[in-house]
């Protein structure tokens, strides 16, 4: 019975990171570029949302629904300041500014607020079913079934709409696209604007889910999303989600072996190990199709 | 550009010195004056280096105004042998390079016999050495970790002390209460494995309730900053134990109290100071609190009688408020010192108060009876709060 609780801890668990992944994954799919600002999004997403249900009273969904609009003005700003003069710079550069640029909002966030943790109010309430001595909680099967969601409809948009053949036109080919007539501006912030909101949206699961926010909140989920999204294939939608599941899953079994301090170290070995062995990540194949 | 360098260096060094001299005229002038230099005159010149600014303002603020109180109360009785007290206080901005400047100033400068501070260990054990040097006492009001009054040598830093009792005490008392109040058999540990002072709690904790007859049934760590503590949970819930003991800060404790309680975890969770916060309660619940304890200096319910006199006059000078633990700190540090001052029979000379502070016994404070030990750590006892409905509930007192 134990084991089945850890399995459902871990999917618990894996399911966060797979919401962040799942932007994560887009964001690069489309423009070759890691942006580690991704984690601060998801943490100012976190505190519009705390801000709207504890300020102003709203409740989760419009609130939720704020804090994804916010994210999404935030993404394209971002892409439009920061990461536009750099698209034709080298990789690096704009993966140097990326980083820059996480730890600039992460400390713009505490020069405003301070850097003391705020208490997510209880705008969603919680029940735990107990099947056969196993304790499943009412916010982790919302949560796991918001990211399949999620992650259905970004397959959809990718695949399915205009804007997304746009999308994977641009990845394939950025100039070619353009020649053809495609607006490759207006597509990379559309981009940065689903994936922002994404992160948003994350932002407030992941704060009603474990109640504590700070600004240096982003830091460790994104760089899991991060490893979740290189697990899964990075650039691949699907990969992101069973990315991310895989890795909480393998997070709880370290520490339900007693290894609770590894847990984190574990994470990262798994990163070292797939860059290694199989870079593509567990979807990834040799001719594959981006976004 | 090398050149410029020198000239300024040559420039800071006059200023400095000019500086010193000014100062020493100045002291010069006032010894002349009122014949008042140190505690030589009428008045006995103590100094407060607190946090009154910066991170922890409100843990340097609260030990002031507890000063305040109990100077006010000595000096309107008449003072100690006629002599009244003068506080000179300086902001250490909760730095550990301003605290050491600012006892530079105190000692060097006001000329005082006694520094009170700081509030934490660390800014505490950046003046130690100072202290030593200049011969004046330095006594910490809430610095609770060992290496403030005991050097790295493992040496009795011989100027320096603490009214606030020892991280690894309350490991001990919390052992104390679940092994005697609680009766409990199989205990387990969670303990923040990035911290000393949670390291040092856990440690204290086993032994003493294993000496109790207690077993600990599983013993296991997470690392500040972790958020998810569900998978280490289940294995503490698979042990089966009949209490929890989590010493580490609010932030984390609040979620892990959470996450256990969603999880079906009812029994008991007990913790010390670093659980003290009103954001513990924000983070975990109230629901969830119920049925949890933390160890700390003091309550203001606790009946006892020296206690209500203090929270009386203590709401009366300041508008009504309840003091806490380091406004009580604070108050009973100036007690402490004076009580010493009144055995030695002098008050400026600080190695016969020092003497006289090491030899402190069943000093009656407001945070308990203090008797202090060798390494300059007083033993006194501790307050059991227990959580009820989101308020802190005075439990017991328990003496070490």
């Amino acid at each position: 019975m134990e084991w089945i609780q850890q399995l459902i801890n871990g999917i618990s668990l894996g399911s966060i990171y797979a919401l962040i992944a799942l932007g994560y994954t887009m964001v690069y799919g489309i423009i070759k570029l890691i942006n580690f600002a991704h984690g601060e999004v998801f943490m100012i997403g976190a505190f519009v949302g705390f801000y709207a249900i504890a300020g102003w009273g709203l409740g989760f969904f419009p609130a939720l629904l704020l804090a994804m609009a916010v994210c999404a003005i935030f993404g394209v700003l971002i892409e439009r300041i920061a990461y536009r003069r750099l698209r034709n710079a080298t990789r690096i550069a704009a993966l140097i500014t990326a980083i820059g640029l996480s730890l600039l909002i992460q400390y713009v966030v505490i020069y405003f607020r301070g850097a003391q943790p705020e208490a997510y109010p209880d705008a969603l309430s919680n029940k735990t079913f107990d099947l056969f001595g196993v304790q499943i909680s009412s916010q982790s099967i919302l949560i796991l079934s918001v990211s399949i969601v999620l992650m259905i409809l970004l397959q959809f948009i990718v695949h399915r709409t205009k804007i997304g053949k746009a999308m994977r036109a641009v990845s394939h080919d950025m100039d070619a696209a353009r020649l053809m007539g495609i607006n490759v501006n207006t597509t990379i912030s559309a981009t940065f604007a689903i994936g922002s909101a994404l992160a948003g949206a994350a932002g407030v699961f992941f704060g009603v889910y474990y109640t504590k926010i700070e600004p240096l909140m982003g830091i460790i989920p994104g760089l899991k999303a991060f490893v979740a999204a290189v697990l899964g294939g990075i650039g691949i939608i699907p990969g992101a989600m069973v990315g991310g599941l895989v890795l909480g899953v393998v997070e709880t079994i370290v520490s339900a072996l007693g290894y609770s301090l590894w847990r984190d170290a574990a994470a990262f070995i798994i990163l070292i190990l797939i860059l290694l062995f199989r870079p593509s990540g567990i979807f990834g194949k040799n001719a594959r199709e981006k976004v | 550009m090398f050149f410029r360098k020198k000239i300024t260096s040559v420039l800071m060094a006059s200023a400095l010195v000019a500086g010193v001299l000014a100062g020493c005229g100045g002291e010069k002038a006032g010894t002349e004056g009122s014949k008042d230099s140190g505690g030589g005159g009428d008045t006995i010149k103590i100094g407060a280096n607190l946090e009154l600014s910066g991170a922890v303002a409100s843990y340097g603020q609260g030990i002031a105004e507890g000063i305040d109180l109990a100077v006010e109360e000595i000096n309107n009785s008449g003072g100690v042998d006629g002599k009244k007290i003068e506080i000179i206080k300086v902001d250490n901005k909760s730095d550990a390079a301003e605290a050491t400047n600012a006892a530079i100033k105190l000692t060097n400068q006001d000329k005082v016999t006694a520094i009170i501070g700081a509030a934490t260990s660390g800014n505490s054990v950046a003046q130690a050495q100072i202290a030593n040097d200049n011969k004046t006492i330095l006594l910490s009001p809430s610095g609770t970790s060992p290496n403030v009054t005991v050097g790295t040598n493992g040496k009795v830093n011989e100027f320096v002390f603490r009214t606030s009792f020892i991280d690894p005490f309350q490991g001990t008392v919390a052992a104390n209460f679940a092994a005697g109040d609680l009766n409990i058999k199989n205990a387990a540990i969670y303990a923040d494995n990035a911290s000393d002072y949670a390291k040092g709690l856990a440690a204290s904790f086993k032994e003493t309730f294993e000496a109790a007859g207690g077993k600990v049934v599983s013993e296991e760590s997470y690392v500040a900053k972790d958020t998810d503590f569900r998978s280490t949970l289940t294995r503490i819930k698979s042990a089966n134990p009949e209490f929890i003991f989590i010493p580490g800060y609010y932030e984390e404790v609040g979620l892990i109290i959470k996450q256990a309680r969603e999880m079906g975890i009812t029994v008991p969770f007990m913790g010390a100071d670093g659980w003290d916060s009103p954001i513990l309660v924000d983070l975990a619940g109230a629901e969830a609190l119920n049925n949890t304890f933390l160890t700390n200096h003091y309550s203001a319910q606790d009946p006892d009688e020296t206690i209500q006199k203090f929270v009386t006059s203590f709401s009366k000078k300041y508008s009504g408020k309840s003091p806490d633990a380091f406004n009580a700190l604070g108050y009973d540090s100036v007690y402490f010192l004076v009580d010493a001052m009144k055995r030695a029979g002098d008050t400026s000379d600080a190695t016969k108060i020092k003497d006289a502070l090491a030899e402190t016994k069943d000093l009656s404070l407001v945070t308990g009876v203090v008797t202090v030990d060798e390494f300059h750590n007083p033993i006194k006892s501790a307050t059991v709060l227990e959580h009820k409905d989101g308020k802190q509930v005075f439990k017991s007192k328990v003496n070490p």
